[in-house]
C-alpha cells in the first residue's frame, strides 16, 4: 500500500521584512457552502449547531474557532470545522484548493496598498470583513481579523507567485526606509 | 554662480556630482539644474534638429532644453530633465543628442543647413526616388531620430505601483493648495497632497512676499508642520499627478529612488492609482517664453526660473542680467536680483505705458530683437522706436506672461476656454466631474486669488463630504494681472517656439501658407509641442502665431488636446512588477519539482507549467523522448499529471438539467457512477469546449473542461446560469485546484491502478468510483485521452506529489513511466482526439463530425445558431486526418494536386501534426473542404514559411484502433 | 473606471469582464424564427447616450451585472445583479 505524505505548497514557510510578517496558515477544512434558491431556512437550521449564521457580503462571523466567510451571492466558506449535515446548500469541499497567506505587522496594510486595488486602510475595511478582489493579477479573498493582520486566500497552484508578489511589495516598502509610504 | 545667504539649499551638506566627466560640487537640495548654474555652467543640451546650443529655460517640469541622460548601476535614463533631477552623491549625467562634445557638436552643420530643414522638410526631401528609401533614407532618418540613448541592457531596476484613496486629492501644494489641502484636512476629511518637488509651497519657496503677518516661507512651514500632524492627511512629495481618468481616478508618479545612490529593492519610481471623491487641481501656471531671433541661447531663461534659481537655490545664473517682460509681476526678479548685489543691466517692457522707476535702467515700449553668443549669451539688441540698442548681458530673463496649468481639466476630452483677460486658456468648469482647479492653475494669479479659491475648493469638498469646518483665509499679495499679449517679435530671422524641436514662427507661418491651417495639422506638419515637454512652454503661442498667419482668432483656431499624461511617465513604473515571471501568475502542479528532479524541460500551458518531456541518458533530442514514451504507453503504462483540466463540481435536483441545457448532449439521463463526453457550444454555434462529466450521485456531477477553457467556461456557466435559470435548484464551483489527478494508460494500467487502491475496483470504460488509497479518499475514473485502457486516479491536491512519485516509481518497475506533453499530443492526434488546436473558435459540430452529438429533443445554448445555413454542409471546412511520409506543419495550408497556390484554391488547413512511432508516418489533424466525402484523396500541404510542400492521404482522424478494442478492454 | 458591484461595492474596473449589451439576456424561445436569432446574436444598437451592458465581476463574487451608462459622459448610473433582476 502506498504512504501518502501531505504537502502544503508554501511548506509553511515565514518571512519577516520590514514591519511585516508573512506565513503561511493551516486554517484546517474548508466547506463551501452555496444555499440552494429556497434553501436559506434550512441552511439556517443547520448551521445553528455551530452557532453561526450566513454572514453579509463582504464580512465573517466567527464563533469557537469555526468561520463563516462571505464568498459571493447566496455562498460562504466554512473553515476550521467539518461542515455539519446541510440541507438546502451545495456543500462542496474546498480544502485543498486554497494556500492560506497571514499577513501581519503594522506595514502589512502598505503592502496590500501595493498589490490589491481596494482601500484596505481600516476606516474602510474595518476588523471582520472579507472580500473577494484582486492581490495582482490573482482572484483573492482578503479577510480581516485585526488591525494589522489579514488572511489572503488564494488558488493553491498559483502559492508561489502570490508569496513572490507579497514579498516583494515586502522587500520595497522596507526599501524605502522610513518614508512614509 | 551662488550667491551667499540665499536659498533652501542645506550648505552643511555639500554633494559630488559628474556631468560629462566633469565633477563638481552641489549642495542637498540642489536640482542638476542649479547646481550646474552654480558652477557657471550654462551648455547643458543641444536641440533635436539643428543641434543648437542650449541651457536651462526653466526650473520645473517643463523643461524642454536641459535634457540629460542619467547614468546609473544598471540602467541609462535619457531625457531626464535637470530641472527636476536632485543632485546626490555619486550622481552621474551626461548630455546628449550630440555628435563629439557637447562644446563642438558635429552635427551642429545642421543649423547651417537650416535653410533646406524647414516644416515639411522630411514630407519633401524623402519622397523621391523611391529607391533611395530603404538603404538611405530610413537609415539616415533613424539615426537622426529619437533623444538621448539607452544602455542597451536589461534594465534591471525596481519599480513599483500602488493604490491610493482619499475624499480630496490635492495636487499641487503652492498657497492654493496648501489652502485646499488645510482646509480639508481640519475638516477631518481623508486627504492626499501631491506635490510634484520634493519640497512644498510652490512659488511661494521661490517667490517670498508675506502672508498674514508671517514671511510666506513661515507659513508654508507651519502649515506643512499642521498638515504633516494630521493623520487623516497623507503628503506625497516628489509626485506628479499625470492623468485624470473616469470616476475620480487618477495616476500619480512618484520619483522614490531617483534622487538617492541606487540600492537593492528601493523602487526608482512608483506608479499610484489614486482614487478620490474630489479632487483640487492647484497646478498654478506655465510661464511664456517670447519668440524672437535667436531667442535659443544658453543664457536665455524664464524670469520665474530666474527668480527660483536666486531665492530657492541661491543661485544666479548671469553677472549682468537683462528682463524682458510684459506684465508687473516680473519686475520683482529684477529688484530681488539688485537686492541680491546682482547687476541688473536692462529692463524691456513692451507696454508703452508700463513704469520706468525702477533702479535700473528701463526701456518701456521696447523689444528685444536679437541676441548674440555662441555657446551662451553675451549680449541682446533692443529695439525701441527706430532706434535699436545693444546691451552687454549674460542672461537674460523672459516672460510673456503666463499660462494656467489646465492639461488635468482636458483629460477627459474637456476643452478650455479662452479668456481675452488674461490672454490664456482656462478651465471649463466641471470638465473633468469631481476636480476643480484653483489659483494660477484657474487663472487667479495674486497670491490672494490663489488662497481664496483654495480655501473655496477645499470647503466645497467638506461641505459635499457632510463635514464643517471655519479656516480663516490670511491676507495676502492681491496685485492685478495686467498685460499686453505679445508671442512673437516682428522680425526677419529665427525666432523659436519649441526649443526643443526647434520649431520657428517662420515653421507655423509655412505650414499655414502650404495649407496646414488647422491646428492639429500645423502641429504634425511642423512637430510643434511633440517633444518631450509636449508643448509646454510653446503650444499657445505657436497658435496665436498660427491664428496670427491665417488671420482668425485665438479662440476660434482652438488648441490640441492635452492628454495623459502630464508628464512622461516611464514604462516600467506603469508596469511595475509585470516583468519576466511578474507577467503573469505562474501555475504550479503538485508534481512539478518532481518533474524537474527527473530533468523534464517544464513549457507553458496557459499559466500552467507542464512537462514536455523526460529525457533518459543517451536520448540527443526531445523527439527521441517522445518517442520512447508514446511507445511505453503503448506497450506498458504511462503516467502523466493532467490535474491542469478545469474540475467543475454541480449539484442540486436540476444539475442535470442544467448540464442538459449547456451541453449539446444528454445528461440528465447518466447513471451514477458514469461518464459522458460532452460537447458545449457557444450560443452562436460554434465549438465553446468539450470535456469529460461524471455523475457522482442523484443530484452530483463533476464536469471536466480543457485547460484552456477552464476560465471560460466557468464564465459561460454562470451567465448561462444566472441570466437564464438562476431560479433553478443548482450551484456549482470549481474544485480544479481540490484534486490532483493523473492519467494512467496502457496495456498495464490496470494492474497499476490496482496496485494502489485498498479495494481494487472493476470499473467499465467510462465508469467512475470512489476509492481508498492508503487511506485517502479519491477517485477513479476510466477514461482515455490516448487510444489505450486509460485512468485518471484523483486524490486531494496536498497528496499529489506523493501519488505522483509513488505512481512513477511504480510504473517504472512494469516497464513504463512518465509521458510529458509532448508524448501527450502525440497520443491524442494518432486516436484522433480533438484539443483547442482544433476547436479554436471558428467551428461547428458538424465540422468535427459531431453535428450527432446535438440532441434534437432539448434545447441547448448554441442548438439554434448551429442549424444555420452555413455553420453545416460539404462546403465547410470538417475535420481530417493526414498521413505523409515527409515532415509536415501546422499552420500549412492544403491544395489539390496540381492546381496553383493561392488564396481562392485554398482548400483547408492543418491544425496538429507528429511523428507518429505508432502508425510510422506523419500524421496531421486538420480542416479542409466537405473532408468527409474526400477519405483516400490526395491533398497538398504548403507551408511557405517553413518550405514544405508534401502530398498527404486524407484519413480518417482515428489512425489507432479506430473500433475502440483497447478502450474498453 | 469604476463599477459598484451591488454585492461587493464599489470596485476598480480591472476586477470586471465586459461582454456585451444588454440583449444577450432576452433570448429567443426554442424554435424562434432564424431572423430572430440573428437579431439576438448580432444586431445591436450603438447608442450615443444611456445603454445598459453585461459585466462579469470575474475577480470578485462572479455575478454578472447589467450596468447602465452613459456612453458619452462615462457616467455609470447603476448596477444590478442579473441574477436577481425581475423577469
Amino acid at each position: 500500500m502506498p504512504e501518502l505524505i501531505a504537502k502544503t505548497a508554501l511548506e509553511g514557510q515565514s518571512l519577516t521584512v520590514g514591519t511585516s510578517t508573512l506565513a503561511e496558515a493551516d486554517v484546517g477544512r474548508i466547506t463551501s457552502v452555496a444555499v440552494f434558491p429556497g434553501g436559506a431556512k434550512a441552511v439556517a437550521k443547520g448551521l445553528k449547531t455551530l452557532g453561526l449564521t450566513m454572514p453579509e457580503p463582504n464580512s465573517l462571523v466567527e464563533r469557537k474557532g469555526a468561520r463563516l466567510v462571505w464568498t459571493g451571492r447566496e455562498q460562504a466558506f466554512l473553515m476550521g470545522v467539518d461542515c455539519p449535515e446541510l440541507e438546502g446548500a451545495a456543500v462542496t469541499d474546498q480544502t485543498d484548493g486554497w494556500t492560506v497567506l497571514t499577513l501581519t505587522g503594522a506595514g502589512a496594510v502598505d503592502v496590500l496598498a501595493r498589490l490589491v486595488p481596494m482601500d484596505l486602510r481600516l476606516p474602510a475595511f474595518p476588523v471582520g470583513r472579507a472580500v473577494r478582489t484582486q492581490l495582482n493579477h490573482m482572484n483573492v479573498v482578503i479577510l480581516r481579523l485585526g488591525e494589522h493582520a489579514f488572511e489572503i486566500m488564494g488558488f493553491r497552484s498559483m502559492a508561489r507567485t502570490a508569496w513572490h508578489e507579497l514579498e516583494a511589495a515586502m522587500q520595497m516598502l522596507a526599501a524605502r526606509n522610513g518614508t512614509k509610504f | 554662480m551662488r550667491i551667499d545667504g540665499k536659498g533652501l539649499i542645506d550648505r552643511t551638506k555639500p554633494v559630488r556630482f559628474r556631468f560629462d566627466g566633469k565633477d563638481y560640487a552641489g549642495y542637498k537640495g540642489d536640482t542638476l539644474a542649479s547646481a550646474l548654474l552654480a558652477n557657471d555652467v550654462r551648455l547643458v543640451g543641444r536641440s533635436f534638429k539643428y543641434h543648437r546650443p542650449r541651457g536651462v529655460l526653466t526650473a520645473g517640469s517643463e523643461e524642454p532644453n536641459a535634457l540629460v541622460e542619467v547614468v546609473g548601476p544598471t540602467n541609462q535614463t535619457p531625457n531626464v530633465r535637470a530641472t527636476m533631477q536632485e543632485v546626490f552623491e555619486g550622481l552621474v549625467a551626461q548630455s546628449q543628442n550630440r555628435l563629439g562634445s557637447l562644446r563642438f557638436d558635429l552635427l551642429a552643420v545642421n543649423d547651417y543647413l537650416a535653410p533646406f530643414l524647414s516644416a515639411g522638410f522630411y514630407y519633401k526631401t524623402f519622397m523621391w526616388p523611391r529607391a533611395f528609401w530603404e538603404g538611405l533614407y530610413e537609415p539616415l532618418i533613424r539615426r537622426a531620430a529619437g533623444l538621448g540613448s539607452l544602455s542597451g541592457k536589461h534594465d534591471e531596476g525596481t519599480y513599483e505601483k500602488a493604490f491610493a484613496f482619499c475624499d480630496v486629492l490635492v495636487i499641487g501644494s503652492g498657497p492654493s493648495g496648501l489652502m485646499a489641502a488645510l482646509t480639508a484636512g481640519r475638516a477631518g476629511a481623508d486627504v492626499i497632497l501631491c506635490e510634484e518637488s520634493h519640497a512644498l509651497g510652490g512659488r511661494l519657496l521661490s517667490d517670498g512676499g508675506t502672508i498674514g503677518d508671517q514671511p510666506a516661507g513661515e507659513w508654508v512651514a507651519s502649515v506643512v508642520a499642521e498638515l504633516q500632524a494630521l493623520p487623516n492627511v497623507r503628503i506625497m512629495a516628489r509626485t506628479t499627478v499625470t492623468g485624470a481618468y473616469d470616476h475620480g481616478t487618477y495616476g500619480a508618479l512618484e520619483r522614490v529612488g531617483l534622487h538617492k545612490p541606487a540600492r537593492p529593492n528601493l523602487p526608482r519610481e512608483c506608479f499610484w492609482r489614486i482614487v478620490a471623491k474630489h479632487a483640487v487641481l492647484a497646478a498654478g501656471a506655465l510661464e511664456r517664453p517670447v519668440a524672437f531671433e535667436n531667442n535659443d541661447r544658453p543664457g536665455i531663461m524664464m524670469a520665474s526660473a530666474v527668480r527660483t534659481y536666486l531665492n530657492r537655490y541661491g543661485v544666479v545664473p548671469g553677472k549682468r542680467v537683462t528682463l524682458f517682460a510684459n506684465t508687473d509681476q516680473a519686475r520683482g526678479v529684477a529688484r530681488e536680483l539688485m537686492a541680491a548685489g546682482v547687476t541688473v543691466a536692462a529692463i524691456i517692457d513692451p507696454r508703452p505705458d508700463a513704469s520706468s522707476v525702477e533702479d535700473c535702467p528701463v526701456h518701456v515700449g521696447a523689444e528685444v530683437v536679437g541676441s548674440r553668443g555662441r555657446l551662451g549669451l553675451s549680449g541682446i539688441q533692443v529695439r525701441k522706436g527706430a532706434e535699436i540698442i545693444e546691451i552687454e548681458t549674460d542672461c537674460l530673463a523672459m516672460s510673456g506672461g503666463w499660462n494656467p496649468t489646465i492639461h488635468l481639466t482636458c483629460h477627459m476630452n474637456g476643452r478650455p476656454r479662452w479668456s481675452e483677460d488674461l490672454a490664456a486658456f482656462v478651465p471649463m468648469e466641471g470638465a473633468v466631474p469631481g476636480l476643480v482647479a484653483v489659483g494660477a492653475a484657474n487663472g487667479s494669479f495674486s497670491t490672494h486669488g490663489a488662497l481664496v479659491t483654495g480655501h473655496a475648493a477645499g470647503l466645497k469638498a467638506v461641505e459635499a463630504l457632510g463635514r464643517k469646518v471655519s479656516v480663516p483665509v490670511p491676507e495676502a499679495e492681491d496685485m492685478p494681472y495686467r498685460l499686453k499679449a505679445l508671442w512673437a517679435v516682428d522680425g526677419k530671422g529665427r525666432a523659436w517656439l519649441d526649443f526643443a524641436n526647434d520649431v520657428t514662427t517662420k515653421d507655423v507661418k509655412l505650414a499655414a501658407q502650404e495649407g496646414f491651417r488647422s491646428v492639429e495639422h500645423m502641429k504634425r506638419y511642423t512637430t510643434q509641442g511633440m517633444a518631450p515637454d509636449q508643448g509646454k512652454n510653446s503650444n499657445v503661442a505657436a497658435l496665436a502665431v498660427l491664428a496670427d498667419a491665417t488671420g482668425r482668432g485665438i479662440a476660434e483656431t482652438g488648441g490640441t488636446t492635452f492628454r495623459p499624461p502630464y508628464t512622461p511617465v516611464s514604462i516600467a513604473a506603469m508596469g511595475a512588477g509585470g516583468r519576466a515571471e511578474g507577467f503573469a501568475p505562474q501555475r504550479f502542479l503538485t508534481s512539478d519539482q518532481a518533474s524537474r528532479d527527473w530533468g523534464a524541460p517544464m513549457i507553458e500551458a496557459g499559466l500552467w507549467y507542464r512537462p514536455s518531456f523526460f529525457p533518459k541518458p543517451g536520448e540527443a533530442t526531445w523527439r527521441e523522448s517522445c518517442d520512447r514514451e508514446v511507445n511505453l504507453v503503448r506497450q506498458a503504462v504511462g503516467v502523466a499529471d493532467v490535474s491542469t483540466l478545469g474540475k467543475i463540481d454541480i449539484q442540486g435536483k436540476d444539475a442535470g438539467r442544467f448540464l442538459d441545457f449547456v451541453y449539446t448532449n444528454t445528461f440528465s439521463t447518466l447513471p451514477v457512477g458514469r461518464v459522458r463526453y460532452g460537447l458545449m457550444l457557444r450560443e452562436d454555434g460554434l465549438v465553446l469546449d468539450d470535456g469529460t462529466s461524471a455523475r457522482l450521485g442523484d443530484d452530483h456531477y463533476l464536469m471536466t473542461t480543457t485547460t484552456a477553457a477552464a476560465g471560460l467556461v466557468m464564465r459561460h456557466l454562470d451567465f448561462v446560469h444566472q441570466a437564464f435559470c438562476a431560479d433553478w435548484q443548482v450551484r456549482f464551483i470549481s474544485v480544479t485546484e481540490s484534486w490532483a489527478q493523473f492519467a494512467v494508460a496502457g496495456p498495464k494500467a490496470r494492474a497499476l491502478v490496482n496496485s494502489f487502491l485498498e479495494v481494487p475496483v472493476d470499473l467499465p470504460f467510462m465508469g467512475v468510483a470512489p476509492v481508498r488509497i492508503g487511506g485517502v479518499d479519491g477517485r477513479l475514473f476510466r477514461i482515455s485521452f490516448s487510444g489505450e485502457e486509460g485512468y485518471e486516479l484523483a486524490v486531494p491536491t496536498r497528496y499529489g506529489e506523493a501519488l505522483f512519485r509513488d505512481l512513477v516509481a511504480r510504473a517504472e518497475t512494469m516497464g513504463g513511466g512518465p509521458y510529458g506533453m509532448e508524448a501527450l499530443n502525440v497520443l491524442r492526434i494518432e486516436k484522433g482526439f480533438i484539443t483547442h488546436a482544433e476547436i479554436h473558435g471558428r467551428v461547428t459540430a458538424h465540422d468535427i463530425g459531431m453535428e450527432k452529438m446535438v440532441s434534437a429533443k432539448k434545447d441547448c445554448i448554441g442548438k439554434a445558431a448551429a442549424t444555420r445555413p452555413g455553420m453545416w454542409g460539404p462546403e465547410r471546412e470538417q475535420l481530417v486526418g493526414l498521413k505523409a511520409s515527409a515532415p509536415i506543419s501546422a499552420g500549412a495550408h492544403l491544395f489539390v494536386p496540381g492546381t496553383e497556390v493561392h488564396r481562392e484554391t485554398d482548400q483547408g488547413y492543418v491544425t496538429s501534426v507528429c511523428w507518429s512511432p505508432t502508425v510510422g508516418a506523419w500524421l496531421g489533424l486538420g480542416f479542409l473542404k466537405d473532408g468527409r466525402a474526400r477519405l483516400g484523396e490526395k491533398v497538398r500541404l504548403v507551408d511557405h514559411l517553413r518550405g514544405l510542400d508534401v502530398i498527404c492521404e486524407v484519413c480518417n482522424p482515428v489512425f489507432h484502433d479506430p473500433e475502440g478494442e483497447k478502450l474498453r478492454a | 473606471m469604476r463599477l459598484t458591484c451591488p454585492l461587493c461595492g464599489e470596485r476598480d474596473r480591472r476586477e470586471f469582464y465586459y461582454y456585451g449589451a444588454e440583449d444577450y439576456l432576452h433570448r429567443p424561445a426554442e424554435g424562434a424564427p432564424l431572423a430572430e436569432w440573428d437579431n439576438y446574436l448580432h444586431l445591436r444598437d450603438n447608442p450615443a447616450g444611456v445603454t445598459k451592458d453585461l459585466w462579469y465581476h470575474e475577480a470578485g463574487c462572479s455575478q454578472w451585472l447589467l450596468v447602465t451608462r452613459n456612453t458619452v459622459t462615462h457616467e455609470v448610473l447603476g448596477a444590478e445583479m442579473v441574477a436577481g433582476r425581475a423577469k
